[in-house]
């Protein structure tokens, strides 16, 4: 009766009707990537659960079949996470997109995981909440795949990262049942399945943390000539006890991109732009504010630009949020980095960054969260060159080693996925890598949820723990005896 | 050639233990001075077949059950170093013997702090996470599942692991630090962890007022809930009356127009500087529970029945601890676990024996199976802590 696919289409068009499972090539090719266009693979079958006992059906079946399966929410990922198995089912979640409650005298809202983002936050606003994760993807990003990634945004600074902000999930485990990690006795679960990059199962609903609008916003936007000067600038304001909202920072290729795609109108000759927003109780803002304003001059700031209103704030920002598709106006294809180092290591960071670029000829425009070292060098080269996509490859990889080498991270918010599996050991020791899959063994040991991504080489999850070296010489040899 | 030799080769300070070092009986004790002897002696205690409990400064020793067996008892507290604070990242790294109140005097020198309160005189770096549990900061700056960025454990066979690392935003594999935080060391040994860290606010006001009854306390709350003043914390005490005290934290030019606001918001609170007696603190002794309850059950925690001499602490981040005094029958402490129970999840930490026995000390446990399953991963002959946790983990 043909291949294991067919078979679960069958069973999965009984299961959910016509119209929620997609077998056509041709459909199917819509979902071959997600953000990380590099990496592309047709799946084998899609699958549009609408419920959280569809989606448990689902995957009981493909555990039965022994097929692999991936969840999906809107594809915006950019590590691949989301890539799917020709030999397997993607799971989309893009019709489970209920906000279920909004429950303010508890500040938390309980979602499906196909909603939006920014939806949470337009449904929650006329009480004067809103859902803080911002990933710049928010118009469009899933609140399963913010789980999934432990997405942040520019404000996490301040507020924390997705896993801050949720108070429990359900979850389809890879058994196929359906359980609700959250703050009950026992481990935290929900705590590592947060950002475990749909590894360890699936989310059906979501219960988050809603944060009180703040009463006041401050934006400034404060031009440097040289980019030593705008760090200065951030490890002044850190240091002066200052805990901004957001600290961004932009370098001239950066800011040219963003000029020439939406006319941002930033200060001319800048060779570096920061934006600091600082928000809360009004009192403690104005104070606060001046001071990151004299901060900024002090350092050499040539020009300090304050937002009046919420207009003028969002011409601000318009530069920031288009720099990574403006980029696009200054080279013909790029690739988006994503890595962290100690904010102290700014000035050390980028100059090596600089000297790189150099001396391999291939641009990099830097766009960066300054406030906690997380950077995203922008590594500019042309599709139509022979070569040039190996060489950009090359200085951004090289650009992850000068992270490590700091101190550092090779992911500040976009996963590992597939794109970085690889660099996993530049982190972490093989036994770094063994100890976290004994989690992913725990909940998967047929590994069958979203194989092949975080993790390099998969551990067997029959193995037993370390090196088994049986009982002690000593005792072995009868010279010696416990107790 | 005995255990003891054995172990001694591992470890330099190994001894037969003594009636002190724990509330239950133990064979031996010893005390790593870093984490490769630390390593060396849990690859030993793995040869040996020997049940392992870590301990710090033991004043939480008493949460959870007492363990089935208790072989060796591992000390932390030679492990006492600050390994790297970096202040301009707000960062610092200690291992996990380190006193909180030691690491908390070194942070102070530099204007920062690690933003997790509520800990007993004592409490050591590992012992902090190793419980998990959090102070009234927690409403705005979490439990120490959210202030751990790093850290490294040595597993049950004696390997040496890490998770995290040094900075701040990072997701670079799975989080094993929001993993081990509370899972009372039946997990692993942690060895030393690194911590985000916040600056000293230059300003704080407690503001308080007494109701009489649940609703109005609970109105007060929600009022200052979903208000613009960004507390710290906000406290509810039950003892004469119900006791509400927000605290306020910031600039000096703005934290007395906010503490001013909230007075406003409890209908007339009184503002000081410094903490009201009792913050942060409970009556030693007896049956202490914790129980997540939400704002908007807070009415309904403080309806509660409770014997007369109990005392609650309610925290607006969602828990709540209840003291009921030594003697309390079982059945009574069974009463209002029950009561807890019916509004959010119930874990006794401490108690007497006789009612330990008698009460379901857990709860029901959602994903126990699961948490089972992970737990022989990392633990599969059930030598770590074992018999402390949820579920006989
Ligand atoms: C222009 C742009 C800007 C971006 N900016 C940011 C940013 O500022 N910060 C940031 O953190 N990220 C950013 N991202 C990355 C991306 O938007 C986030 O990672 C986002 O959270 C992914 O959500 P998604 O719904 O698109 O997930 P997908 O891409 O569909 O999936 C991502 C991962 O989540 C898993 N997954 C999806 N749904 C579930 C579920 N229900 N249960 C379990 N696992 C699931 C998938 O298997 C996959 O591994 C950006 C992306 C783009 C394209």
């Amino acid at each position: 009766m043909g291949t294991p696919l067919d078979r679960l289409a069958a069973r999965f068009t009984a299961l959910l009707g016509r119209d929620s499972v997609i077998d056509d090539p041709v459909r199917l090719r819509t979902y071959e990537c997600d953000g990380l266009t590099t990496h592309r693979a047709s799946p084998g079958l899609v699958v549009l659960p609408e419920t959280a006992e569809d989606v448990a059906a689902v995957v009981r079946d493909c555990v039965a079949a022994g097929v692999p399966y991936v969840a999906r929410g809107s594809g915006t990922g950019l590590s691949g996470g989301a890539l799917p198995r020709t030999d397997g089912v993607l799971i989309v979640t893009a019709r489970m997109r209920r906000i279920l409650e909004i429950d303010i005298p508890n500040q938390r809202a309980v979602v499906e995981p196909g909603v939006i983002n920014l939806d949470v936050t337009r449904a929650v606003r006329p009480y004067g909440y809103y859902f803080a994760p911002d990933p710049s993807s928010q118009q469009i990003c899933s609140v399963g795949g913010n789980v999934a990634e432990n997405s942040g945004g520019a404000h996490c600074l301040k507020y924390g990262f997705t896993a801050h902000h949720v108070l429990s999930c359900e979850v389809v485990t890879p058994d196929g049942e359906i359980v609700e990690l959250g703050e009950g006795p026992g481990y935290d679960l929900l705590g590592v399945f947060v950002g475990a990059e749909g590894t360890l199962g699936i989310t059906t609903k979501i219960t988050v943390r809603l944060t009180r609008v703040p009463e006041t916003v401050q934006t400034l936007l404060a031009a440097f000539t040289s980019i030593e000067a705008g760090g200065t600038a951030v490890s002044a304001i850190i240091g002066a006890g200052v805990v901004p909202a957001a600290i961004e920072m932009m370098d001239a290729l950066s800011i040219e991109a963003a000029e020439a795609a939406v006319g941002c109108g930033y200060p001319e000759g800048a060779a570096a732009v920061l934006i600091v927003e600082l928000d809360g109780p009004a009192s403690e803002v104005a104070h606060q504010f001046a001071e990151v304003e004299r901060l900024c001059r002090d350092a050499g700031a040539f020009e300090v630009r304050i937002a009046a209103d919420d207009a003028e704030r969002a011409l601000i920002w318009t530069g920031r949020k288009s720099a990574f598709a403006a980029v696009g106006r200054i080279s013909p294809a790029y690739l988006v980095q994503d890595g962290v180092i100690p904010r102290t290591a700014l000035p050390r960071v980028l100059a090596r960054i600089d000297a790189l670029s150099a001396a391999s000829g291939v641009r990099v425009a830097n766009v960066f969260h300054a406030g906690d070292g997380n950077l995203h060098p922008l590594v500019l080269f042309d599709d139509a060159e022979e070569g040039a996509a190996e060489r950009a490859e090359e200085v951004s990889g090289a650009i992850l080693d000068l992270c490590v080498e700091h101190g550092g991270s090779i992911t500040g918010e976009h996963g590992v996925g597939v794109d970085k599996a690889r660099y996993m050991p530049r982190m972490f020791t093989d036994t770094d890598l063994d100890t976290m899959q004994m989690v992913r063994c725990g909940f998967d040991p047929a590994g069958l949820c979203n194989p092949g991504k975080v993790f390099p080489t998969p551990r067997l999850c029959g193995e037993v723990p370390g090196v088994k070296k049986g009982p002690h010489p000593l005792v072995a040899e009868g010279k010696a005896e416990l107790f | 050639m005995d255990a003891l030799k054995i172990l001694a080769e591992a470890c330099a300070d190994v001894r037969p233990a003594e009636p002190d070092d724990a509330p239950w009986a133990a064979r031996f004790t010893a005390a790593p001075a870093d984490a490769g002897e630390a390593a060396a002696l849990l690859r030993a205690a793995a040869d040996l077949g020997l049940a392992v409990v870590p301990r710090g400064g033991g004043t939480r020793l008493r949460w959870g059950a007492p363990p089935t067996r208790c072989d060796l008892l591992v000390d932390t507290r030679r492990m006492d170093r600050i390994v790297e604070h970096a202040a301009g990242d707000l960062v610092v790294t200690a291992e996990a013997g380190t006193p909180l109140a030691v690491l908390g005097a070194a942070l102070a020198e530099h204007g920062q702090r690690l933003s997790l309160d509520g800990q007993p005189p004592g409490a050591t770096v590992g012992g902090a996470v190793a419980s998990g549990a959090a102070g009234p900061l927690r409403l705005l700056y979490g439990s120490p599942r959210d202030l751990v960025i790093g850290l490294t454990i040595v597993r049950a066979d004696g390997a040496v692991a890490r998770s995290g690392g040094k900075v701040v935003k990072n997701v670079a594999g799975y989080d094993l630090g929001r993993l081990f935080a509370g899972s009372s060391g039946t997990l692993g040994l942690i060895v030393s962890a690194t911590f985000r860290l916040h600056p000293v606010p230059e300003a704080r006001a407690f503001v308080s007022r007494t109701f009489a009854g649940p609703g109005e306390a609970h109105d007060a709350v929600q009022r200052v809930l979903h208000s613009p003043a960004y507390p710290a914390a906000v406290e509810c005490s039950s003892a004469a009356g119900h006791r509400v005290d927000v605290l306020l934290e910031g600039v000096a030019n703005g934290v007395p127009d906010r503490a001013a606001a909230v007075a406003d918001l409890l209908g007339g609170g009184t503002v000081a500087a410094g903490p009201p007696s009792g913050w942060a603190e409970l009556p030693a002794g007896g049956t202490l529970v914790h129980a997540s309850v939400p704002p908007g059950s807070l009415r309904d925690l403080l309806a509660v029945p409770l014997p007369a001499d109990a005392a609650l602490a309610w925290s607006a981040s969602g828990h709540a601890r209840v003291v009921l005094p030594g003697g309390t029958a079982p059945g009574r402490v069974a009463d209002a676990l029950a009561a807890l129970r019916a509004l959010g999840s119930a874990v006794v930490r401490d108690a007497p024996p006789d009612v330990r026995d008698a009460v379901d000390v857990w709860g029901e446990i959602p994903g126990l199976a699961l948490m089972r399953r992970v737990k022989d991963q990392f633990d599969p002959d059930h030598r770590l802590s074992p018999g402390r946790f949820a579920g006989g983990i």
